[in-house]
């Protein structure tokens, strides 16, 4: 890639916003995205993440404010720019009366491909998912990790700038998940840009350079995984857990503990630099957890810090 | 074996004016061909069907029923011809539109719901009217196809009395135009197939049975007869008779009328499919 000192923004969002009727589902957030780059919208279940995602897929129009996605109007140029972009929605849409290659060919044929060119691309595509044993099967049997990755690929078999991905891995068993990052790591590694929406922090924290933490329609945060921790939470967290009944009892008792006490239904969550301390303070102070877990800090405290809430109710 | 996305990044640069315009008409043509991909996994039981239903149909009405007729004395009030004879152009014209009407509901709520094709779809530089017309174009051939093998099914009978029923065919696929095309746009608005069982029985099987295809509707009580009048199936099925009994000459006005009305409802169907596409698609 050529080191310009600040290349120009592949997507530009200013007061980016959507509204179906008297409902806002995303209120006027601003964010770049900059070639090779990971970029995150974070966020629970309804904080607009996907609507937000929809506009820049260029297939929901923008009720207010900037977009341009490769310096192009969605309003103007949606399906010129569609051309150049790659969508993995968080619905699977392959045609399940379809073969496995046919769904690759055939999507190669909406973006203009001769058929040589798109049976050739299908091909290396369906290496690059690992369905190449797949190929004539039918759609429907694939495991749900299969038809994910097999989604990928054809998202891929225009060779897109951008590669949108909506909630990529929900639903999806652990192993199936860490197959899927890998391929969007090495698809990362080799430059393209990545956009995706997710409400795991785990998968924030694997894929994405930098990311947005959205909240009932807006940012309410932005910076790269480590920066938002170390901005929003301290180093380490310590988990109490209390019999049932007694949490209520010892609140008082905290005070002072770390440099903040988080109070969950089932358990109390100490931020500290050092969490072992903590745990042994508290131990010193007389409180008995059933259970004690430190831990790291998360973008998940980032969230509840920032919230109130959890991430995945 | 090369990494597909090797050259994803770097390479794919292009920006502002350096991006490319895809064009309205291979995204429309690909939209088509999907169809094509589709109908090519099931077109032997298909085609079997479209040479069985009108095979079926012309023994048991044509021949079996028809031989009532014949014996009745039904040959004068249907013109001089036999009630087969009578009958196959009609029936042409209904099977088709039939046909298509189905072909314009389940492929409608698969592609926004079951299989959510046209969303797939819509993710690429293809535009809601391309979509639409590719599902309409398909829908057009398809017709013309089943009408042209009822149409051979016929001349096998030995039920064709002029040349001109080859003309029955187009007037079938226009028919079945007019009335797939409202239904490819009603259908966008709905989720599931319980307005279409309505739309069926109360809708279709009654336009089959009453619209002159097994009758002439001068048969039919005068309100009935207004009915038939305000629904293209009549147009259709007249039309497609007038041309394939050569008796266009009898009525030119009516039967011109019968070819303005099923082309008016079939362009108002067509443009209602694209819009209703777009506002599907386009939230």
């Amino acid at each position: 890639m050529t080191q310009t000192p600040a290349p120009a923004p592949l997507i530009h969002a200013r007061g980016l916003t959507k509204r179906f009727g008297s409902l806002t589902a995303v209120d006027g957030i601003d964010f770049d995205v900059a070639p090779g780059e990971s970029f995150g919208f974070l966020g629970p279940n309804g904080a607009g993440k996907t609507s937000a995602m929809r506009m820049v897929a260029c297939v929901s129009p923008v009720t207010a404010g900037t977009l341009r996605i490769l310096d192009l109007d969605p309003a103007v140029d949606g399906a010129r720019i569609r051309g150049r972009l790659g969508v993995v929605p968080q619905q699977d849409t392959l045609d399940t009366e379809l073969s496995v290659r046919d769904n690759l060919v055939m999507y190669g044929r909406y973006f203009g491909l001769t058929r040589a060119q798109s049976r050739e691309r299908a091909n290396d595509l369906l290496d690059f998912a690992q369905l190449s044993e797949r190929a004539t099967d039918k759609v429907e049997p694939l495991s749900g990790g299969m038809k994910r990755r097999l989604t990928i690929a054809r998202a891929l078999i225009n060779e897109p700038s951008i590669l949108l991905l909506d909630e990529p891995t929900t639903g999806l068993d652990p192993q199936a998940r860490h197959l899927l990052w890998e391929r969007l790591y090495r698809l990362k590694q080799q430059g393209v840009t990545l956009v995706l929406t997710t409400h795991y922090m785990d998968e924030a924290e694997q894929l994405c350079d930098r990311l947005v933490v959205m909240d009932k329609a807006r940012i309410v945060a932005q910076g790269s995984p480590r920066s938002l921790i170390t901005e929003w939470a301290t180093r380490e967290v310590t988990e109490l857990r209390f019999p049932a009944g007694v949490q209520e009892t010892i609140v008082g008792r905290l005070e002072g503990l770390g440099e903040r006490i988080e109070l969950l239904p089932d358990r109390v969550l100490v931020y500290s630099d050092d969490g072992e301390a903590v745990a042994v303070a508290a131990h010193a102070r007389g409180l008995v957890p059933e259970t004690v877990l430190v831990r790291r800090s998360s973008l998940e405290d980032v969230f509840l810090r920032l919230t109130g809430r959890s991430l995945v109710d | 074996m090369a990494v597909a996305g090797q050259q994803l990044g770097p390479r794919a640069a292009g920006r502002g004016a350096g991006v490319p315009r895809p064009s309205w008409r291979s995204g429309a043509r690909a939209s088509y061909e999907h169809q094509w991909l589709l109908y090519s996994r099931t077109w032997r039981g298909s085609i079997f069907t479209s040479f069985a239903q009108p095979a079926l149909f012309l023994v048991a009405m044509g021949m079996g029923l028809g031989s009532y007729v014949d014996a009745g004395g039904g040959a004068q009030a249907l013109g001089g011809v036999s009630y087969l004879e009578w009958l196959a152009p009609g029936l042409l014209v209904s099977s088709v539109m039939q046909g298509s009407v189905i072909a314009a509901t389940f492929p409608v709520l698969a592609g926004f719901h079951w299989i959510r094709r046209f969303h797939a779809m819509h993710a690429t530089p293809l535009t809601p009217s391309s979509i639409a017309f590719g599902l309409l174009a398909w829908i057009v051939t398809r017709a013309t196809l089943v009408g042209a093998i009822f149409m051979v099914v016929i001349v096998l009978f030995g039920a064709a009395v002029t040349p001109g029923i080859i003309l029955t065919v187009p007037v079938a696929t226009l028919t079945a135009l007019a009335f797939a095309a409202p239904m490819a746009a009603y259908m966008s608005t709905q989720r599931d197939t319980s307005s279409f069982n309505a739309i069926w029985r109360f809708g279709i099987t009654p336009l089959f049975l009453f619209s002159g295809t097994f009758f002439p509707i001068e048969q039919l009580p005068e309100p009935l007869q207004l009915a038939a009048w305000l629904f293209p199936l009549w147009h259709g099925v007249d039309l497609g008779r007038a041309l394939a009994l050569g008796t266009v000459w009898e009525n030119p006005p009516l039967q011109l009328a019968h070819l303005v009305i099923l082309t008016v409802v079939a362009t108002a169907g067509v443009v209602a499919t694209l819009v209703m596409f777009r506002r599907r698609l386009e939230r």
